[in-house]
């Protein structure tokens, strides 16, 4: 059974945990005999803590159940973050030679609720450099594998987040979402990823890409760990002005196995950019099996959804040009030796320290926000934008939850994308508009075609998590998809 | 503007994949933003400020300390105005 721990959901283990079935050591155990096992071909970390220290952590948790104290759901959980997450001591690069060598000085506000609810901090995982990218590929650390098809890319920007999860080298990790960052790799590596609604979880700590934009949220194994982890990391945050001040709901009382009452949405336009004929055909098997849980299913039209992705890759390079102005080589990380002066100090460490995305978008946002070209582009960006948020606000007023695929394909091969920018970006297509308009998502795996994963996109209202988890819940209840796993793992697992 | 200096050799492909960056982008002019306020954040909330009260924060040798360089507890830098 031990070798099976690995790929138990986190409430699982919570349960086991407090019927003192396993202890939080057999557990983590467990879970680093996996990443011993399989991290060499997935390539998911970036920093791995000392296995001792994970253990101890472990021992603490078994201490504090021994003397009988309350267990959080994520206390005992092992856990991966994305390596743009703050962590005290921890090595904090965002797959970025830039940032080499720099250890925070403090946690993340997600950081500080996990370790604080007893989880268990595993490591840091890989992401495209300042999770600027779809693939994982543009990152300065090394490359992740899809464990699903060692030749093929997690997706990005936090693939190595995705790919953690769906090799059971972590039972819960957290990623970030600025267009899609979560949900894409989440469907690629057959994971649940979920966005929350802008706002509703503090980024404090967390490296800025795109302020309007970024979000921090779950990937785990199923909707009920997406659900308990967003409880554990959400909630208003003194330290972030942009995070809202009421308390959350129970999301775990959303997880209703139906969708009886529920009117979904299915706008057209998002199957329209390039989805491929094998999504598109899962995408409407999940439809059809809403509708047997007692969905109301309409097609609809967002006709600015076709602009979304030129409204993002305006304002996204934008804000990030002027949020990475920071990275300076005067204040953490790494410098070019010798500058001769200080503008050369600058210039010299961003132009070696950035890699080539990076530079496109810092070059791109600059041009776009520079005094001749502002109304043109940004201005132009942030009046599209508006249009984009009135038409899902009127979506909104007839449907409870929109339903489209998360990405236009399955998990493309390494290197495929690399060439083309542009090819890369239209991976993106399904996710950027949710971005814009600050609404929650998640992407569930609906379903399998040639052996890899396909994923479904619930969208729901501003601060409707508990809608998109319900949807997501009952398809994966009604999928019944739960058994498959990555034939890197090898045979079938038992069931949870 | 943008501070990064760039090998001569990468410029051609830089203002090559820039170029079509911009022209697909440029698409959006054809969308009719006439009346049109812009949206710069996503759920107009306005910013939630926290009470002004003194909290402690990093103390100096902290917050010099992930700097590439340092002397006595401040960034070092190369010399800025000449002699």
């Amino acid at each position: 059974m031990t070798e099976k721990l690995a790929e138990w959901p986190a409430h699982r283990m919570h349960r086991a945990l407090v019927s003192r079935e396993v202890s939080a050591r057999e557990l983590a155990a467990a879970v680093l005999r996996r990443l011993d096992e399989v991290e060499r071909a997935v390539g998911a970390y970036v920093h791995l803590r000392e296995p001792e220290l994970v253990l101890a952590d472990a021992d603490a948790v078994d201490v504090r159940l021994g003397r009988g104290e309350p267990l959080a759901a994520l206390g005992g959980v092992p856990v991966a973050l994305k390596d743009n997450m703050c962590t005290r001591g921890l090595p904090t690069t965002c797959a970025s030679r830039i940032l080499e060598g720099f250890r925070p000085a403090y946690d993340a506000t997600v950081v500080e609720r996990l370790v604080g609810q007893g989880a268990l901090v595993l490591g840091k995982t890989n992401m495209d450099e300042f999770a600027m990218g779809s693939s994982t590929e543009h990152s300065a650390l090394g490359r992740t594998r899809n464990p699903w098809d060692l030749g093929r890319v997690p997706g990005g920007s936090s693939g190595g987040s995705a790919a953690a999860v769906a090799a059971g080298e972590a039972v819960v990790a957290l990623g970030s979402d600025t267009g899609g960052s979560i949900r894409q790799p989440a469907a690629f590596c057959g994971v649940v990823g979920l966005k929350p609604t802008y706002g509703r979880v503090s980024r404090y700590g967390l490296v800025a890409f795109a302020s309007s934009l970024d979000q921090i949220g779950p990937l785990s194994r199923d909707v009920r760990d997406a659900a308990l982890t967003l409880q554990a990391i959400a909630g208003p945050d003194p330290h972030d002005a942009t995070s809202r001040p009421e308390e959350p709901p129970d999301f775990e009382e959303a997880l209703v196995p139906d969708c009886r009452g529920l009117r979904l949405g299915v706008p057209r336009e998002f199957y329209a950019q390039g989805v491929s004929a094998e999504v598109r055909s899962a995408v409407a098997a999940a439809v059809d099996l809403l509708v047997e849980q007692g969905a109301d299913v309409e097609e609809c039209s967002l006709p600015t959804v076709a602009q979304a992705l030129d409204v993002y890759y305006v304002i996204a390079p934008a804000e990030a040009s002027s949020n990475l102005a920071r990275f300076d080589g005067v204040r953490y990380g790494w410098r070019a030796p010798e500058p001769r002066d200080y503008g050369e100090l600058f210039a010299a460490t961003r132009g070696r320290g950035f890699g080539a995305e990076v530079q496109r978008r810092i070059m791109l946002g600059t041009y776009a926000l520079s005094a001749g070209y502002y109304d043109q582009y940004y201005g132009k960006a942030q009046q599209v934008r508006t249009l984009l948020c009135r038409e899902f606000e009127q979506a909104f007023e007839r449907y409870a939850a929109l339903v489209t695929p998360t990405a236009p394909t399955t998990a493309f091969g390494i290197g495929e994308k690399t060439s083309d920018p542009l090819t890369m970006y239209m991976s993106d297509v399904c996710t950027v508009p949710i971005n814009l308009a600050g609404l929650p998502a998640i992407s569930v795996p609906c379903g399998y075609t040639n052996g890899l994963p396909v994923g479904l996109q619930v969208v729901g209202r501003p601060f409707g998590e508990e809608t998109v988890l319900r949807v997501a819940f009952a398809l994966e209840s009604a999928a019944d998809l739960g058994r498959r796993r990555p034939p890197l793992l090898g045979a079938q697992a038992d069931p949870v | 503007m943008a501070r990064l200096e760039v090998p001569a050799g990468d410029l051609d492909r830089y203002r090559d994949e820039l170029g079509r960056i911009l022209d697909h982008v440029a698409r959006l002019q054809a969308v009719d933003t006439a009346q049109v306020p812009p949206t710069g954040n996503p759920l107009e909330v306005p910013g939630v400020a926290r009470a002004d009260n003194p909290q402690p924060g990093l103390g100096q040798e902290q917050a010099v300390a992930g700097a590439p360089a340092e002397h006595g507890g401040m960034f070092l830098v190369p010399r800025v105005v000449e002699n």
